[in-house]
This record gives structure tokens, C-alpha cells and sequence, in this order.
């Protein structure tokens, strides 16, 4: 699939901003500190920007209200849907810690689990996809989320580390995290690189029964919207590559950086220490939802001789 | 659940609908045009039309692109810079004629043989002949001799007619279904109906072509034979026949020449000939009185074999006995020729069990008495449905000719000729070479100021008719009827531009051409022939071929090299007629033509070619287009269609003739004529009686229906020659038996394929150059969806075929190490090209191929500079030289064949060498025309929108 | 309207597709371009029409496959590489996934006939429904931004200004070797079922669960030449031209 840079601000970003919510609306910070109210700021913001760039993305996005009609099928309008939603007890929380700074655990919790279920609702956009096999399996929305939980607490923990109070546990929660949705993903990547493709060029066309089929001639020479969209190859090399860069970036470092944060304690050090784990998840995801795409190999490229 | 949205389903399609006849290939489908605010808004097939039945093919539906593209020529065009610079001033019509006007009357009036008149794929010969005919040069032709004219000479001096476009299969009743070397062919719409035909009845399709695509793609057997020895197969199935007996001994002795006697008398300038008496009448040997009578003699029954004592002493066989004795050798035993063709002996031995099991196992009859030329008196049609089809895979080779006559040969003798089931003649077709012209151009036949005293193409009944002068040397630019190509029935319009380039056989000052882009893909030698258009004459500072008028309706390659350019409309926006005098559309049961009418209006300051040529023809006073005080005959070609005649009663059409519109073939001008095709959908069409359906050549209410529709004037049946005296008579000229003697540089090789019985002789280029050196043969075919070079300027069209890889053999590739992408260096003995690589299994182990005419040079078409067309795609022209390689003897052969002066393109012996990627193909010419912006985007219909 | 109609449709409008003629003339892809650039909704657009990278939107296409068999040899009759030629537009599939996963209900499959359609004043080109489909039928128009997919020719299949045989998808009617039969593939019946039953007719990816109702005949099974060589057709021997010519004699006098 194509690596379209829109789709990956989208959800590397809004996955951030959902975990960051979500981790917030636990109460495990003190709500009435600077940093706190920031967080409860950049969570809505980075959601929004998110979506935004999603939606601009669109071919038509001043329709792009008529996508949450759909919610009884369509997880593309689920997530539009439970995005919208999710505002709501977002905002409340986000008012109690701003203006009132207090934590109101009503608001808080329901965020969290609508905060969960709408990035379930984005990862099932994929998982639900049965031509793009790679993204087909109940390990996708476990990644999804365990890297929003992971982000969510890296985030959490700088804006702990900055307040002053909290920064060590979410930093010991965002490292168990990061561990395990790198072990999530580690499984995924296994499988998507063991896969028996479930369809074949032989399948596609129905002729495997004359012999070995191949794609002689493109129905036409230069590429198309298909090609185009589906038709993205990364070289298996160069995905081992990315995929090692990938866990170095936003798996060991965050937690060694998670590490030398905790074991510092306060002060300066553990601020910078967990910012740099942040940027540098916030990295290795990038690469990660690059591979996420550029890895799925489309069954219509059967096609296409892809 | 929510009510589904409201879809419009029943909006009417256009305002109006208009029905003409396509031109987006030579096939002439017919077309309802439909038209919404004055736009094409769809092209559909006209469901009444004969051709294609309602269908039609990815150019046909995409005429809108075509008619609507911005390489339209859009005025009349005068150079102001050097040739192929592109540099043109638009001028009016009034400056474009009086010009070209002056420098044409200049010509006639000084040596009109200094007129080079060539035509592309016209459909107006029968015009544009007569045009150049009334005005008197000997140098005219169309395109037919670098197209198939193996394939029309061969099958018009066999059997009365050919493969190309003169005859079709019986798709409604053939068995078995044998094609050689066709991709797409003329018909090819109603190749595809009939194909879909066949596999419906569960008919076998065996398809011989070195490459499995296209309708090789569907074929029951494909046979993947080794380029330019299909004659070689033939023979080998004309030997299991032979061998088996498989033979319609009865066919071959009513409708064939097999009983004809030859002379055996060795030495003597009649041997090999038929023997005759003082009529000039064929005879044969009567088997029961035993007596030498002439052919046709009341209840006398004819002997095949044996060799019989003439009464003046002399002796004679039958033709049939040198046939069989021939083909009975071991030499064409499947084994034989198994390694050559690259065919195993058990596929040719199967082959030919199929046929002979068809066609004598399978027989089948209508039961319709007819009556054949003898009067005799038959119950029914017995019919053998096995058919075949051929074309540019046999005949464009130099071996070609002879190919086709074997394949004609099989046909004769297994009955498969015009009966039901079996290959079919489409009227005017059969006709005998007698009713063929002889062609005209000799010196006591032009002269300044008057015409040509008659048709420049023809047939040669032997070389005392060649176009030669007092020396034995070429009249004609193109060398037709020369002793380089002597039955060159259609020119040699991919001669012309080399020999004007070397004033040989004597310097031009005028080339007109019409409609073929011979700066490009129609030339052999592309990069030389650029060069010659560009040459010029260092003492004189002027081109050596001084100047050149063109007619193009687009800014193809060569516009760029013409002086004056004559714009012509779109297929859309003008009237043609596609004539029983030129190349019909007949089918095998009717008898019929066709119009084009402007159904929409040029939008731009073009005309159409044709009505360009009558306003020609009358501001240069030819006969013909003025009357006896100088005025113009005709307004315009419509004019012209309707008011012209041929012969008195015979026009350009042939239906709604009569004042009344009541009469058919003959009859009287009728003013409403092109009306009445108009109503009628734009052809007409009338039914030959079941009586006079099938054995055409020979049944007599056929004859007497070709002579009511004005195709004859008496009965010409025609007898099928197995045996071809005329090529005998070249022979003995060979031989110095015979006047006029073959000039001693061309005896060895008329000797050696002039064979009177088809043979087969290796290609002359394969033969040439080292077999090691150059191991692979190198092919091209036409794409379904292109039209030569006439489909890159269409938007839809062109996302097809972008660019054209090279497809090499799998096996070759393993060999070099090539994959998907690689370029590779393709080297002939002429030239080489770097261009890039697919690979592909299902294709003949030597051969790689590419498709036509897809690479198109810088510039022109009005593509983008950096059109994958030109920057990737190529044209295999490049390798192809005009003449074979020198042998040592000092002379340098034409690259065609031997008798009909056919291009060769197919001979191409190649080899291929690793290169480095490449983002463009070699050779790369600068761009022909000054880049101009063109559309970002386009979306045709839009304001229809709902 | 994302939600399917339930299954199966009173009638089941599709096509069936002959393997065994195809061509691969493109025939079908101009005219379904010409059509429908025309037709139902935005005008099929193309980008770059007389550039370098040249391309459009088309509701259909051709692929050309070879097929290899096993061990198969270049030349010859038994085992040779063949080339098929692979027309493909909409299946209008029976689960159609395009359909479900559309957000904004654009995406439909009619409960009349089954026609999936795409209602373009509701589609916002998000391009989920090309993702979810895997025969690549679904092609975003770029100029427009909405989906662009086979209308099954809704606007001829029941056009009534229209002549009842014209009443078929544009590409139907123009296939010159009659390889797309245009029915309802509900009705055991039909012309386009019997052809199916008859002939084989399958689905295209059944793993995929989209229950495609188009249907692909496959290539007829071919009979060797080299078989017929044995034949004893050609038993009959000559030997040597005397032989043959005293069978000659024979014949005559039989005439
Ligand atoms: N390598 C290789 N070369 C070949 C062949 C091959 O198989 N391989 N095939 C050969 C054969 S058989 C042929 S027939 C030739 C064909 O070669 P050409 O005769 O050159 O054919 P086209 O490329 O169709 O070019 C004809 C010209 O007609 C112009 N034209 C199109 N429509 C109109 C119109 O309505 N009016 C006018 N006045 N002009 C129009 C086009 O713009 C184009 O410039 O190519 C030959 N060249
Ligand atoms: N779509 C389309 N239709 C066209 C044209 C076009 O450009 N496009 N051009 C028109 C013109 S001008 C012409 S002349 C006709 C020509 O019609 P075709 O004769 O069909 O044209 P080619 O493409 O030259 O096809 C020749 C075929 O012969 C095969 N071949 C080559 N060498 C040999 C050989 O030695 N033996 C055998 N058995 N096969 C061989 C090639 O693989 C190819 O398939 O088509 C006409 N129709
Ligand atoms: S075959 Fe195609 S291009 Fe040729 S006349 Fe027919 S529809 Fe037109
Ligand atoms: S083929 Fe594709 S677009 Fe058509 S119904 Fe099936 S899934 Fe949808
Ligand atoms: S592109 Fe249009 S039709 Fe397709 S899923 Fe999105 S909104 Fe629906
Ligand atoms: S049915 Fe209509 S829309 Fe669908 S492929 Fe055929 S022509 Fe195109
Ligand atoms: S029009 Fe018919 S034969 Fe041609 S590509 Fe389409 S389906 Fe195949
Ligand atoms: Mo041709």
C-alpha cells in the first residue's frame, strides 16, 4: 500500500493524542498543575490535527460530515463517529483540569474507554480488510492500541515528570508498554512475514488449474490510481531494515531513556530523558506506520504483477 | 432501512444520431454516431451493418478521442524553416492550391514522370488513381506494395482473389480453421465475430504465428513456427495429402489448370509453357480416345498424369504430374522440414490429418442445384469446411509470394475454394488475371501534357510487359515491373523516397503523398530515410528531392518534412466512398459499399483530400475533371461520387443507381444517391441468390449476376493455377530462351524463385548474413488497439500502449541474464537500437517482437516532449534496411520479394546484446515540432454530468 | 445504505465473462470510457493526457496473464505457454465489502437487481471502498474525487429511450467476439446461468468471502494436433509417385 504521508501524521498522532487522554483520564496526574493542563490541551489538539489531515486527505472533505452515518457498518464512521463522541468527555475533563483543576473521575474514565474504543475503531478500519491480508488479524488493533497506551504514557509521563508528581509510575507503565506492543507488533511482523498469501495470482484469475500464472501485459502501460494506491513495494531488505530502525528508535531507546528518567528520580534530567523517549517513539512509530503500509501487499496487485 | 438514492435511468443518450462509416482502421465498420449539443457524445456500432454487426473494436469506440485530439492539423501549413524543423506558416487555401497548382503544372507540362504521386491507406484509389492517371506520370501506386501485396498478387494469380480483404472463411460453417501469421488483419472485426463463431460450434482454430497472442491467445492449437518458413510447412502437408491421396481429384480437374498440358521440350522458349492451339486454348490429354484436345471439349475426360506425344512430336504432361512428382519428394516429409520450422514432425503429420479428415470426412452440402460454366448441371454445393486465412506473417517476407501460392495450392487441392464451409470470395472477387489490367508506364505511354494511356498497376502476363526503357532499365521511380520486382501489382511505395534520394533511376522534382507518415514507421531504414528528406545537393543548395506535398489530418512525422501541407478533415467531418472499384466490403453472400458524410462540421480551416484533389485536378485542367471549355467538373468528391462514371451505368457506387434510385450496379446517375446511403444507415448491400452463393468461379448464374451488377461485361470465370505459366515465362527469359532476355545480374535469382509451382527458398536477409552472427528473428505486430501510428495522439488509446517493450523468449533470457526492465542492445546488420526488455514464454525461441508503431519520434502528435512514446518506445524500423546487405556481385538488392517487390520487414535477422538501464531508447532524433502546452487534464462529458 | 441488502437480491444483474474468446482487444475498456465519461455521474477524467504520465480513470480493464504449466516447453503442441487475456471490471459481489465499509452510505448495493453503485453527492473520496476491494474494481476519479466503479450500465441496462437489444452494458455491446454476456445471474434460467452451469463458470477469489455475482468461463480444454497424427486418416499410402498416380487413374475413371 501506499505510504500516504497524511495517513501516517493521522495515525501516529491522533494514536498519541488518544493514549495521552486516555492515561489522563486514569487521574494518575495531578490535575491542577501546569503541565498537566497543558497535557489535557495537546491531547484534543493532536487528535484534531489527526483527523484534520485526514480529512483533508479526502476527495471531497466538505462532505466529510456525511462519514458518520454509517456506524452500523462502517468502522471508518464508527471511528468518526466515537471520535466526535469522545470530545465530550474529553472537553469535561479537560475543563475540570484547566479551569477547575481538579480530576473528575466520571469524566475521566468514560474518556479513557472511548478514548480506547475509538482507536480500536481506527485499527479495526484496517484489521477489517480482508484484501489486504497483512492487516487482517486481531493482532492489528492490539498493536494499535498498545501503542496508544505506550505513547499515551510516555507522553503522560513527561507531563508527570514536568508537574512534579506521578512521572515516575507512568514512566514504569509507558516502558511496560513500549515493551509490550513492540512484542505485539514483533508477532505481527512474524506473521505477516510467514503469511501463505490467501489469494494468488492463480486464484485471482482462476487459472491455476492450466499451470503457473503471470502477468504478461498491464492493462495499461503507465500506473493508475490502483498502482498507485495499492501498488507500493517496499524491498524486503529495506523492511528488515526500517523494521530493526523502527524498534531501536521507538522501542529500546524510550526505554533506556524510560530507564535513566526513573532511575534519576527529579529534576532536569528526567524531563529531558523523557521527552527524548517520546521523540523518539513518536519516530520509530513513523517508520512503524510507514512499514504498516508499505508492507501490506494489496490482493489486487495479484493483478498487477505486484 | 433508508429508500436507495434516485439514479437516472432513462436518459435519452444524445440529441441525434448519425450513421457513417468508421475510419479509425481500414476494416469500415459501420458507426451511429450519436451527437449531444453538437459534440460526439458516443460512437456505437450500427447493429445493421454487415461488417460489424453492431460491434465495435477499442479504436472504433474511441473516435471521439480521435476527433476531438489537438494534433489536428488546423490550416494549410507552408515551411519557413529546414525540413523537420517543424517551422510553418499557416497560409490560406486560396495561396496552398495556386502553389501546389503551379509547381504540379510545372511537372506535366515539362516530364510529368517527375511526379512521384504515392498514397497511404487511402480509401479512395480508384480517385486518386484515375487522378494521376489524367494527369500522366507512370508514378503512382498506393501502399499496397510495403503492406501485403505478396498476398494479393499471390492469391489473385492463383485462385482469382485473396486473403486481403477479397475474401473471408465461411465462419458460419468451417470445421477447422487454419491462420498463418495474422495479429489483427483489415477485417478485424469480423476476424474476432467469426472466431467467436467458430469456438461456439466447437470448431477447431489452429493458429500458426511464431507469437501466441491476440487470436493466437484463443487458438484450439498454436503452432509457434519458426519465422518465414511456413512454406516449407505447407509443403509438408501438401505431402501427407498428396502421399494419403487426400486429394479432391474431381475439384482440381473441373476448377483447376491440373490437366493442362505443359510442354516438356527443355531448351526451347515454349518449355514449361501450356501447350494451346491457335485459339490461344489450353490443351489437355483425353484419356478414353487418347487424343491432345482442347480445353473444355464436350465429354472428354482429362488426364492428370502421364506425358503424352504432342502431333508435331514434341512431348507434354499434365500440370498435375510435375505437382505431385514435386511435392511426393522425401524433401517436404514432415521429418524433413521439421528442423527448419522448428514444428515437430508429428504436429505438421496432425495438422495435416485434421485437414484431410475435415475436408473429405466431414463434407457437407446444401442442397441448392446450381450450374456450372460447362452447363453441367449440379444437385448440390458439396462443400469442404476447412478454411484458411493469412496475411502479413506470410507475406512479409521476401519468400512471401511463393507462401501464399503453396497456401492457395492446398486449398485447390483439397476443394476448399468457394465452396460452403471453405474460404469464400467477397464480389468483385473472383476474377481471372485476364480481367486485370497490364500495367502502364512505358515510354510510348506518357508523354508532357496528356495522360497516361492506361491503369499504372496491373499484371504483367510476362516480361515483354515490364515497365522498362531501351536499356532494360526501370521507368518508374519505385522500379515497379522492373526486373527487380516484376509483378509489383501495387508499386513500391517504400522504394520511392531511396530511389528519388539517388536519382536513381532518374532524379524527381515533385513528391506527393497522401496520408502515410514516410518519415517514420511506414519507411524501412527510419534514420536514413530522414536523412534523404533532409539531404541536399551541395552545388545547388537545394534538397534532392526538391519538393514535397503532403496530405495529413495530424502533425505526424512527416508533416514535419513536407514543403506544402494540405490539412485534411477528420473521418468524422467529410464524404468518402469506399467503392466496389477500389478495395470493398463485400461479403461472400452480398454484394457491398459504403459512404463516410460529414456528420459533424470541421471547426477548423481544413478540407477533405479527395475534394482537394478533383479542385486540383480542375485548376490543372486534367481530362476527366473539366469539360470541354475547362470548367470543373465536380464541386467536390461528393460531387464526384455521385456524378462520376467509369464505364457508362458505372460509378464509384453501386447502389440506388437509376434516376428512380431502383437500380443496382448498373444504371443511370441518381442526384439523390448519397441521400438514399444516408437513410440506409451509409452502406448498401444486395444479396447474391443462394444459387450463385458458392463456387463463384465457376457457376454460371454468379457470372450472370457479376455481369448484371457491372463487374464484367461478359462472364470471367476463372481456373484456379496450380501451375503459373507467367512466372515459367520469366524463367525462360532467365534461361535466355525467351525475349526479352533477363539482364545477366538477375537470372540466377528469377531462376531460383520463379518456380511455376510454389517453393520454398530461405529469406533472402536470413540467407545473407551469418546465422551465428545474427540468430534471432526479429518481428513486429499490430496491437488490437492501435492503428499504426494513428492512435498515440488519442488520449484513450495511448494509456494502452505508452510505450512498446521488446518481448525476448524466456529461454534467451536466461541465457544473457535478462530480466522484466533490462535494456538490451538489438543489432541487425544494418543498425542497431537500445531499448528495454519483457520477457515471454509463449512465443517461437528465436524470435523477439515488439508492437508497431508505438515509438514515435520527439515532437510530433502533439505529445509532450517526454511522451513515454518517444523517450521509451521504438520502432524496429531502425534495424530494417531498404536493401539487403551487398553480396560481392556489385549490386544492392531491394529488401523485398523477388517477384512482387513486397517489403520484407519480417525477414529481420537480429542479435541481442546486455546493455545498461536506460531512460531512453536509441536512436533519439530531435523533436519535429516547437513544444506546445497541452491540457493537464481532461474530463470529455463533464458538462453532462448529472 | 451501507448496510447490504439482504441476500440474495430478487435478481442478481452481472456479467459472465468467456475466458475462452477474449481477445484482449480493449474494446470493452473504450466503450465502458466512452459511456460512462458521458453518463452516470462525474466524467471519467485523465491526468496528463498528451504527457509523460499519462493516465485515467476506467471502469474496466484488460490484464493479459501467461500461463505456465509445469515443465512446459517453449514451441509445440503439448504443454506450450499460453497467454490469457483478462477482462475485469465490478463483481458486483453479493458480501460486498466496498459497501459496508463506506462511512457515508455513498457506497450501495440496489436490493432490486444487486448493482453496486456509488451515489457520488454523498461520496467524499475517502478511498476506503478501493482498499476493501480486492479485485481492484473501484477507481477514484482524480478530478472529481469521488469513486468511480462499473454502473453495471444502470443508465442503459433499463433505459427506455433506448431499443430493448441495446438495453446491455455499453461493453456488451461491443465486444466483437462476444465475450461478456450481459443477465440475471439469480435466475437458474437464464442465458448467462445455463452458460455458467455448462460451462464451468466460476468466481474469482471465493477466498476472499465477496461472493462475486460475475462469473469467468474458463478457457475450453484444448486437444493436442501431434494427437491426431496417428490418425488413420492418413493411412492411405502412396508409394512413391507411380503408386499415386495409378490411384489418380482410378479416380478419374470414378468421375
Ligand atoms: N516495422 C514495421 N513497419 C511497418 C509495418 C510492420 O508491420 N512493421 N507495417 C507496414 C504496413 S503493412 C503498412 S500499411 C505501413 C503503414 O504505415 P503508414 O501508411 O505510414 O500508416 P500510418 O502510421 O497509419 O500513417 C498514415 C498517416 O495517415 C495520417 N492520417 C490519419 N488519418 C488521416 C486522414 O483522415 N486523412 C489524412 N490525409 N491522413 C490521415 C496519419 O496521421 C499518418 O500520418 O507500415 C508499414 N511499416
Ligand atoms: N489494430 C490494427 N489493425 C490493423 C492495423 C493496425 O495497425 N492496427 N494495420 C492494418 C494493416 S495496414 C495491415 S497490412 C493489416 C495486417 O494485418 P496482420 O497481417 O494481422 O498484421 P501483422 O501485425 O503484421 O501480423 C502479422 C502476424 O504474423 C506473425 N508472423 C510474423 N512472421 C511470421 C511468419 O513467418 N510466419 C507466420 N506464420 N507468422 C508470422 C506475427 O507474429 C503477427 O502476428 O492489419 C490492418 N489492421
Ligand atoms: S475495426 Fe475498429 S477501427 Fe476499424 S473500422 Fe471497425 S470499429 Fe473502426
Ligand atoms: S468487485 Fe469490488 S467494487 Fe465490485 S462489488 Fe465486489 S468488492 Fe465491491
Ligand atoms: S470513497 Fe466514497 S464510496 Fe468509497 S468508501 Fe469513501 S465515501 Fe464511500
Ligand atoms: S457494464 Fe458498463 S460500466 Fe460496467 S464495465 Fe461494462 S461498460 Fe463499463
Ligand atoms: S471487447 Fe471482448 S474480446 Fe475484446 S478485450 Fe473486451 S472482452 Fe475481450
Ligand atoms: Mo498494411
Amino acid at each position: 500500500m501506499h505510504p500516504a504521508p497524511s495517513i501516517i501524521l493521522f495515525t501516529t498522532l491522533s494514536g498519541l493524542g488518544y493514549g495521552l487522554a486516555a492515561v489522563l483520564g486514569l487521574g494518575l496526574l495531578d490535575a491542577s498543575t501546569l503541565s498537566v493542563k497543558i497535557a489535557h490541551l495537546a491531547a484534543p489538539v493532536m487528535i484534531a490535527g489527526g483527523l484534520l489531515s485526514s480529512t483533508l486527505h479526502l476527495g471531497n472533505p466538505q462532505r466529510a460530515w456525511r462519514a458518520l452515518s454509517q456506524w452500523r457498518s462502517s468502522w471508518l464512521s464508527r471511528e468518526g463517529v466515537m471520535a466526535i463522541l469522545t470530545f465530550v468527555p474529553l472537553m469535561i475533563s479537560a475543563w475540570f483540569s484547566v479551569i477547575e483543576g481538579r480530576y473528575l473521575p466520571a469524566a475521566g474514565l468514560i474518556g479513557t474507554a472511548m478514548c480506547g474504543i475509538t482507536v480500536f475503531c481506527t485499527a479495526m478500519i484496517y484489521a477489517s480488510l480482508r484484501s489486504l491480508q497483512a492487516w487482517n488479524t486481531g493482532f492489528t488493533p492490539l498493536c494499535y492500541l498498545l501503542f496508544a497506551a505506550a505513547g499515551g504514557f510516555l507522553l503522560a509521563a513527561v507531563a508527570g515528570y514536568s508537574s512534579g508528581t506521578g512521572g515516575t509510575v507512568c514512566a514504569a507503565i509507558a516502558a511496560l508498554f513500549v515493551v509490550a506492543a513492540w512484542i505485539a507488533k514483533h508477532q505481527w511482523w512474524t506473521r505477516l512475514r510467514t503469511l501463505v498469501p490467501l489469494s494468488t495470482p492463480e486464484s485471482a484469475t482462476g487459472l491455476g488449474n492450466i499451470g503457473h500464472v503471470r502477468l504478461f501485459e498491464r492493462p495499461h502501460i503507465n500506473d493508475n490510481y490502483l498502482t498507485r494506491e495499492m501498488g507500493f513495494k517496499v524491498a524486503r531488505k529495506h523492511a528488515l531494515k526500517l523494521s530493526k530502525i523502527a524498534v531501536i528508535a521507538g522501542g529500546a531507546v524510550p526505554v533506556l531513556l524510560l530507564v535513566v528518567a526513573m532511575l534519576s528520580g527529579v529534576g532536569a534530567v528526567t524531563i529531558v530523558a523523557s521527552v527524548l523517549a517520546v521523540g523518539f517513539y513518536a519516530l520509530g512509530l513513523v517508520v512503524e506506520r510507514w512499514l504498516f503500509f508499505a508492507e501490506a501487499r494489496h490482493a489486487v496487485m495479484n493483478y498487477y504483477g505486484g | 432501512m433508508k429508500s436507495e438514492p434516485h439514479v437516472a435511468l432513462s436518459e435519452p443518450v444524445s440529441d441525434e444520431v448519425r450513421k457513417t462509416t468508421c475510419y479509425m482502421c481500414a476494416c469500415r465498420c459501420g458507426i451511429d454516431v450519436h451527437l449531444k449539443d453538437g459534440k460526439v457524445r458516443y460512437i456505437e456500432g450500427n447493429r445493421d451493418h454487415p461488417v460489424n454487426r453492431g460491434v465495435l473494436c477499442a479504436k472504433g469506440s474511441a473516435g471521439i478521442m480521435q476527433h476531438y485530439a489537438p494534433a489536428r492539423l488546423r490550416a494549410p501549413l507552408l515551411r519557413t524553416g529546414p525540413r523537420g524543423s517543424g517551422q510553418f506558416k499557416e497560409i490560406s487555401w486560396d495561396e496552398a492550391l495556386a502553389l501546389a497548382t503551379d509547381w504540379l503544372d510545372g511537372v506535366r507540362q515539362d516530364d510529368p514522370k517527375k511526379l512521384a504521386f504515392f498514397t497511404g491507406r487511402d480509401q479512395s484509389q480508384s480517385l486518386t488513381g484515375f487522378w494521376a492517371q489524367q494527369f500522366g506520370t507512370p508514378n503512382y501506386a498506393a501502399h499496397g506494395g510495403f503492406c501485403s501485396v505478396n498476398m494479393a498478387a499471390a492469391g489473385i494469380m492463383t485462385i482469382g482473389g485473396a486473403f486481403w480483404e477479397f475474401g473471408a472463411p465461411d465462419w458460419d460453417r468451417t470445421k477447422l480453421f487454419v491462420m498463418f501469421g495474422v495479429a489483427e488483419d483489415h477485417d478485424s472485426n469480423p476476424i474476432k465475430i467469426g472466431i467467436s463463431k467458430l469456438k461456439k460450434r466447437g470448431a477447431r482454430f489452429v493458429s500458426v504465428n511464431p507469437v501466441r497472442t491476440g487470436y493466437s491467445a484463443v487458438a484450439d492449437n498454436w503452432i509457434g513456427i519458426r519465422p518465414g518458413t511456413d512454406g516449407l510447412l505447407i509443403l509438408a502437408v501438401v505431402h501427407e495429402l498428396l502421399k494419403a491421396r487426400k486429394i479432391d481429384v474431381d475439384y482440381i480437374v473441373r476448377y483447376s489448370n491440373a490437366t493442362w498440358l505443359v510442354l516438356d521440350a527443355p531448351g526451347t522458349a515454349e518449355h514449361g509453357l501450356f501447350v494451346r492451339d491457335d485459339n490461344g486454348k489450353p490443351q489437355v490429354f483425353e484419356t478414353v480416345t487418347e487424343h491432345v484436345v482442347p480445353l473444355g471439349t464436350r465429354g472428354a475426360r482429362a488426364a492428370l498424369s502421364g506425358r503424352v506425344e504432342l502431333p508435331d512430336g514434341r512431348f507434354a504432361v499434365p500440370s498435375f504430374q510435375l505437382l505431385a512428382e514435386k511435392y511426393l519428394d522425401p524433401q517436404y516429409a514432415p521429418e524433413a522440414v521439421a528442423k527448419e520450422t522448428g514444428i515437430a514432425a508429428d504436429v505438421i503429420r496432425g495438422l495435416a490429418a485434421e485437414i484431410a479428415r475435415v475436408a473429405f470426412d466431414e463434407a457437407i452440402s446444401i442442397d441448392q442445384p446450381w450450374t456450372d460454366m460447362n452447363d453441367e448441371r449440379h444437385e448440390a454445393f458439396v462443400g469442404r469446411p476447412v478454411s484458411f486465412h493469412a496475411m502479413r506473417g506470410l507475406s512479409a517476407h521476401s519468400n512471401g509470394f511463393q507462401t501464399a501460392r503453396a497456401l492457395h495450392m492446398l486449398q485447390v487441392l483439397i476443394g476448399a475454394v468457394d465452396c460452403p464451409g471453405a474460404f469464400r470470395f467477397e464480389p468483385p472477387y473472383p476474377k481471372p488475371i485476364e480481367a486485370h489490367p497490364t500495367p502502364h508506364g512505358k515510354a510510348e505511354h506518357f508523354g508532357s501534357n496528356k495522360p497516361l494511356s492506361g491503369p499504372h498497376l496491373g499484371f504483367p502476363r510476362g516480361p515483354e510487359d515490364l515497365l522498362l526503357d531501351a536499356e532494360g532499365k526501370p521507368m518508374r521511380i519505385d522500379k515497379a515491373f522492373s526486373w527487380d520486382a516484376p509483378i509489383s501489382a501495387h508499386g513500391l511505395m517504400h522504394m520511392v523516397i531511396a530511389n528519388a534520394h539517388a536519382g536513381d533511376p532518374y532524379p524527381i522534382d515533385l513528391m506527393f503523398l497522401y496520408m502515410a507518415n514516410m518519415a517514420w514507421n511506414s519507411s524501412m531504414n527510419t534514420a536514413g530515410v530522414i536523412k534523404m528528406l533532409e539531404d541536399k545537393d551541395p552545388d545547388t543548395g537545394e534538397y534532392r528531392i526538391p519538393k514535397i506535398i503532403y496530405s495529413d489530418a495530424y502533425s505526424s512525422e512527416m508533416v514535419a518534412y513536407a514543403d506544402l501541407v494540405l490539412p485534411d478533415t477528420t473521418y468524422l467531418e467529410r464524404h468518402d466512398c469506399i467503392s466496389l472499384l477500389d478495395r470493398p466490403i463485400s461479403e461472400p453472400d452480398a454484394v457491398q459499399d459504403a459512404i463516410r458524410w460529414p456528420v459533424v462540421e470541421p471547426d477548423r480551416d481544413v478540407r477533405g483530400f479527395q475534394s482537394v484533389l478533383i479542385d486540383l485536378g480542375a485548376r490543372l485542367r486534367l481530362p476527366g475533371f473539366v469539360d470541354s471549355r475547362g470548367k470543373a467538373l465536380y464541386k467536390d468528391y461528393a460531387d464526384y461520387i455521385v456524378r462520376h462514371e467509369r464505364r457508362p451505368g458505372i460509378g464509384p457506387l453501386a447502389g440506388f443507381r437509376g434516376s428512380n434510385g431502383d437500380r443496382t450496379g448498373r444504371g443511370a446517375i441518381n442526384p439523390e444517391q448519397l441521400n438514399r446511403y444516408i437513410e440506409n444507415g451509409s452502406f448498401f448491400s444486395v444479396h447474391i441468390p443462394l444459387e450463385a452463393q458458392f463456387f463463384k468461379h465457376a457457376n454460371k448464374a454468379y457470372q450472370d449476376f457479376a455481369v448484371r451488377m457491372g463487374f464484367f461485361d461478359e462472364p470471367k470465370p476463372v481456373t484456379f493455377q496450380l501451375y503459373q505459366e507467367t512466372l515459367q515465362k520469366f524463367r525462360l527469359s532467365a534461361e535466355c530462351l525467351r525475349e526479352p532476355v533477363a539482364p545477366e545480374t538477375h537470372r540466377e535469382r528469377i531462376l531460383a524463385t520463379f518456380d511455376p509451382l510454389p517453393v520454398w527458398y530461405r529469406p533472402f536477409e536470413e540467407a545473407a548474413v551469418s546465422r551465428e552472427e545474427y540468430p534471432y528473428h526479429a518481428i513486429t505486430q499490430r496491437p488490437a488497439a492501435m492503428y499504426h501510428s494513428w492512435g498515440s495522439m488519442n488520449a484513450w488509446l495511448r494509456q494502452i500502449h505508452t510505450k512498446n517493450p521488446l518481448y525476448v523468449p524466456g529461454s534467451i533470457c536466461d541465457e544473457i541474464g535478462l530480466v522484466d526492465g533490462d535494456w538490451v542492445w538489438v543489432i541487425s546488420h544494418h543498425g542497431r537500437i537500445k531499448v528495454e526488455i519483457a520477457r515471454m514464454e509463449a512465443v517461437n525461441s528465436s524470435t523477439i517482437w515488439t508492437w508497431n508503431a508505438i515509438g514515435k519520434r520527439e515532437g510530433a502528435w502533439a505529445l509532450d516532449k517526454d511522451a513515454p512514446e518517444a523517450k521509451k518506445g521504438f520502432l524496429m524500423n531502425h534495424l530494417i534496411h531498404e536493401l539487403l546487405p551487398p553480396k560481392g556481385d556489385g549490386m544492392r538488392w531491394s529488401n523485398s520479394d523477388p517477384i512482387t517487390g513486397q517489403a520484407a520487414w519480417y525477414d529481420l535477422r537480429v542479435r541481442i546484446e546486455k546493455a545498461e538501464r536506460a531512460e531512453v531508447s536509441e536512436p533519439h532524433f530531435g523533436a519535429v515540432a516547437p513544444e506546445r502546452a497541452q491540457a493537464e487534464e481532461l474530463r470529455y462529458g463533464q458538462e453532462w454530468a448529472k | 445504505m451501507t448496510l447490504l441488502p439482504s441476500s440474495p437480491t430478487p435478481r442478481k444483474l452481472g456479467l459472465v465473462i468467456d475466458l475462452d474468446v477474449c481477445v484482449g482487444c480493449h474494446a470493452c475498456v473504450i466503450s465502458c470510457k466512452e459511456w460512462n465519461t458521458g453518463g452516470y455521474g462525474a466524467a471519467l477524467s485523465d491526468q496528463d493526457p498528451y504527457g509523460a504520465d499519462v493516465s485515467g480513470t476506467f471502469l474496466n480493464r484488460i490484464h493479459t496473464f501467461e500461463v505456465l504449466p509445469e515443465g512446459g516447453q517453449v514451441i509445440g503442441e503439448a504443454g506450450e505457454a499460453r497467454i490469457v487475456h483478462f477482462p475485469k471490471s465490478c463483481l458486483h459481489c453479493e458480501d460486498a465489502p466496498c459497501v459496508t465499509v463506506c462511512p457515508t452510505g455513498a457506497s450501495y448495493k440496489r436490493a432490486e437487481d444487486g448493482i453496486v453503485l456509488v451515489d457520488e453527492s454523498k461520496c467524499i473520496g475517502c478511498g476506503l471502498c478501493a482498499w476493501s476491494c480486492a479485485y481492484g474494481a473501484r477507481e477514484m476519479d482524480l478530478a472529481a474525487g469521488v469513486m468511480k466503479k462499473c454502473t453495471l450500465c444502470v443508465d442503459r441496462v433499463y433505459n427506455e429511450t433506448l431499443k430493448e437489444v441495446d438495453r446491455i452494458p455499453s461493453c456488451v455491446r461491443t465486444c466483437p467476439a462476444n465475450a461478456r454476456h450481459y443477465g440475471d445471474l439469480g435466475d437458474p434460467g437464464s442465458d448467462v446461468s445455463r452458460m455458467v452451469a455448462e460451462r464451468g463458470g466460476y468466481d474469482l477469489m471465493p477466498e476472499q468471502g465477496t461472493r462475486p455475482t460475475n462469473k469467468y468461463l474458463p478457457p475450453r480444454a484444448r486437444k493436442p494436433l501431434a494427437a491426431s497424427a496417428g490418425s488413420a486418416v492418413l493411412a492411405e499410402n502412396t508409394d512413391g509417385a507411380k503408386g499415386f498416380f495409378a490411384w489418380l487413374d482410378g479416380m478419374l475413371d470414378r468421375i
